[in-house]
């Protein structure tokens, strides 16, 4: 019964983090995208405007995947916050950048105000999207920590080549997401230029596709699984048909479609790592014993049970209202939306 | 190791400290706003719609800051205390996650729809999402406090395993320390919400602007208040009895009280001297009002400090110190609060009172920050009271890697609290929009 619920924790504790990933993914790839697509007052108040409403609600689903990581694998959430204390204190500091960027822009009419906080803002969304691909390629990979939980690395350890590509990995993969997101929400010529941006990303994210999947074969030992499940190979598929469907999607013109492909890519890429890792969740690069699994590393069979509950309950709850609040907001951002005095 | 320790405790300190100054009126504010709308819907009447969205505006400047910080306070537990983390993960951190799923969800995607949702959605299901946001933001309290809760007096578990495993999560949600601070807190920030709408109706009143608008907030504002002024020195009696109960370490640094005694009187002037456990000046003390607090019986016996170890303490001064400033800053709340709802019906309440109501607008911050202090300096030198020290709580991080995110928060927090507390009052002092 432990270990039943140990597997079903693990598989959600990988949903939640790509459903952060999905959800936030794109708001992240949008702001990273402001230099080159904002090329005017009103594109960049529309770009800002396109996740008006949802990157707050977008930010929660990453304190649930940090709540579920501490309730469900406390070890687990110990460990990999401290170990990784650098990269996730600037990935905070950033957080907090990018939704005051969101606050304070619109609130002083001043050409200097609104330029500092755009680049706040690019810089703010860059750095998360980097920063989470390099600490989950690390992950992959696996990090330097002792039986005791001890680090024994720093920040520059994190960014080898693997660490690197992860990061770079996932800044595409956040602009390819963003950039089809601003195609929904976004009319005439930005939108024409939103459009072009994900026909020129899209090539670029499968080589980086390709390329990563190399680099994963002689860096890690996520294949290892696979050879021993063979049909967990669906899910590198699964991430490959999300990215050509992208693509298909965007060339018939039926965009939420396009981006609901590129989320189900960024699910399936999620998944494949992850399930490389199983049941490992912080492979120790130093000491095989020392590496933290979803058997050694889980909370009682009392509280997985209860936060199953918790969750069977409230997750499909939360996504209804998600839904319905996307549904309300879904269409494109205008020039008339912008005089609302609650635009940002 | 030591530096370590003293380092993310001040990180903990400035993390939580600050994140609280934007809690308390995301938490009363959104329901003074769904008051107000609630009022708009019944009676139709257009200047509560104006009501809400003024007050609203404020709302979202003060929200943003609160929800980030927040997040920064979620993972401390990991990158800073990771061996408490571990060690009562199995309890603390399941309520933690069931206050993401349950309650910040709700919270951010109904504010969203309400704060853009004007004119997309229909009267009632606008009105519904507001009350979804004070609903949701109040609940999350109740989880976070609860999280709490367990720190201060652990119920609900076993030590197997090298940690504390839950037991009895019942238990573990009815801890009645939780349930007492939980109300205290509530009525704390309600409260301060209700001063923070006096205090900038009275600035907008004595410059005579927007005069019907904010005597119309004024007037709604002032009794809410007294009311809740009452309610929170009455939940705090009631605390501080349940900290008798529970925590007389805590209670006896409260008062500076030394030696057991029966029929324990209360000073209204005392001076600690902690060097050598007594207090230097000790006046004006009125018989068994001590015992009386603390028990409800003016013989009781109050256990003093130095009937316990010395290394199981908590530091004397600041929780002293912060237990009157909390206590004297609520008898000036009372006192306003009362003389703002004896001078509401009036066109013009006496300027002494709103110029007192502007400048008594950071004070019920102060107290509640005092009353934190309290309650967390009290609970030292444990992390969990009598189960886990806060010495053996910390993360095996280098000194340097905290030195340098302390001074990170310090610096970045202090640029934004600036900005933030510039922007609110510039909202609030440019008023409604004309209709």
């Amino acid at each position: 019964m432990l270990e039943t619920l140990q597997i079903v924790w693990f598989i959600l504790w990988a949903l939640l983090w790509a459903v952060y990933f999905v959800l936030d993914g794109f708001d992240l790839g949008l702001g990273s995208l402001l230099p080159c697509l904002g090329k005017s007052e009103e594109d960049r108040r529309i770009m800002y405007n396109a996740a008006g409403p949802f990157w707050d609600g977008n930010e929660v689903w990453l304190i649930s995947a940090g709540g579920v990581t501490f309730a469900a694998f406390p070890t687990v959430y110990a460990v990999m916050f401290s170990a990784l204390y650098a990269p996730l204190l600037l990935l905070l500091f950033a957080l907090i950048f990018r939704a005051v960027s969101f606050e304070f822009r619109g609130k002083v009419e001043s050409a200097a105000w609104r330029g500092f906080w755009d680049l706040i803002h690019f810089v703010s969304n860059l750095v998360p999207s980097i920063l989470l691909g390099v600490a989950f390629a690390n992950l992959f990979m696996g990090i330097p920590v002792d039986a005791e939980g001890v680090y024994h690395g720093n920040l520059l350890g994190l960014l080898n080549p693997y660490g690197l590509a992860g990061g770079v990995f996932f800044l595409v993969m956040f602009m390819l997401h963003g950039s089809l997101w601003l195609a929904i929400k976004s009319e005439g010529d930005l939108q024409l230029r939103a459009l072009a941006t994900a026909s020129l990303l899209w090539p670029i994210m499968l080589v980086l596709l390709l390329v990563f999947l190399g680099m994963t074969w002689s860096y890690t030992r996520l294949f290892d699984n696979y050879f021993a499940q063979p049909a967990l190979f669906l899910l590198p598929l699964v991430a490959l048909a999300g990215l050509v469907g992208a693509r298909v999607m965007l060339r018939a013109g039926r965009l939420w479609l396009a981006w609901a492909c590129s989320g189900l890519y960024i699910v399936g890429v999620t998944f494949f790592g992850v399930s490389g890792m199983f049941p490992g969740m912080i492979i120790s690069s130093l000491d095989p014993a020392a590496t933290l699994t979803a058997y050694n590393a889980s909370s009682t069979e009392l509280t997985l049970s209860i936060m199953l509950g918790v969750a069977l309950v409230m997750v499909p709850i939360v996504l209804i209202y998600q839904s319905w609040a996307y549904h309300i907001f879904r269409k494109p951002v205008t020039g008339e939306d912008l005089k609302d005095e609650h635009a940002y | 190791m030591d530096d370590v320790i003293l380092l993310s405790r001040l990180q903990f300190a400035v993390a939580v400290f600050f994140h609280f100054i934007f809690v308390p009126l995301t938490l009363g504010l959104s329901l003074l706003i769904a008051l107000m709308e609630t009022w708009y819907v019944k009676t139709g009447n257009e200047a509560w719609r104006r009501h809400a969205k003024f007050w609203g505006k404020l709302f979202v400047i003060n929200f943003t800051l609160g929800v980030v910080t927040g997040i920064t306070l979620e993972f401390q537990f990991g990158t800073n205390w990771s061996r408490y983390s571990e060690y009562v993960g199995d309890i603390f951190g399941s309520l933690l996650a069931i206050e993401a799923t349950v309650a910040f969800f709700l919270e951010s995607t109904f504010l969203a729809v309400w704060h853009f949702g004007w004119n997309r959605v229909g009267k009632k299901v606008h009105l519904l999402s507001i009350w979804l946001v004070v609903i949701a933001g109040n609940l999350s309290a109740l989880w976070i406090i609860l999280a709490n809760g367990f720190m201060q007096n652990p119920l609900g578990y076993v030590i197997q395993n090298g940690r504390a495993e839950l037991d009895d999560f019942f238990a573990v949600l009815c801890n009645p320390y939780a349930w007492g601070m939980y109300a205290h807190t509530l009525m704390a920030a309600w409260m301060l919400s209700g001063f923070f709408v006096l205090g900038v109706s009275a600035w907008h009143l004595l410059r005579k602007s927007h005069t019907d608008f904010f005597r119309m907030s004024f007037r709604m504002a002032a009794p809410i208040t007294l009311v809740l002024a009452v309610a929170l020195a009455a939940t705090g009696d009631l605390q501080g009895k349940t900290v008798a109960q529970l925590q007389p370490a805590k209670l006896a640094a409260m008062e500076s009280h030394w030696e057991t005694t029966t029929n324990a009187p209360f000073y209204m002037l005392v001076l600690p001297d902690v060097e050598n456990e007594r207090n230097s000046v000790e006046a004006i003390g009125i018989p068994g009002l001590m015992s009386w607090i603390a028990y409800g019986d003016a013989n009781a016996e109050v256990k003093g400090l130095k009937d316990f170890p010395k290394e199981d303490r908590p530091p004397v001064a600041p929780v002293f110190w912060g237990f009157r400033a909390m206590v004297g800053l609520g008898v000036v709340f009372l006192i306003l609060a009362a003389a703002a709802t004896l001078q509401r019906k009036r066109d013009m309440p006496c300027s002494g009172l709103m110029k007192a109501l502007v400048w008594n607008i950071p004070l019920p911050y102060f107290s509640i920050a005092f009353g934190w202090l309290v309650a967390e300096m009290g609970r030292q030198p444990w992390i969990v009271y009598n189960l886990m020290r806060t010495s053996d709580a910390v993360s095996p991080v280098p000194a340097g890697n905290v030195l340098f995110s302390l001074i990170g928060f310090i610096v970045v927090y202090t640029l934004l609290g600036v900005l933030d507390i510039w922007l609110l009052r510039k909202y609030a002092c440019k008023g409604p929009e004309e209709v």
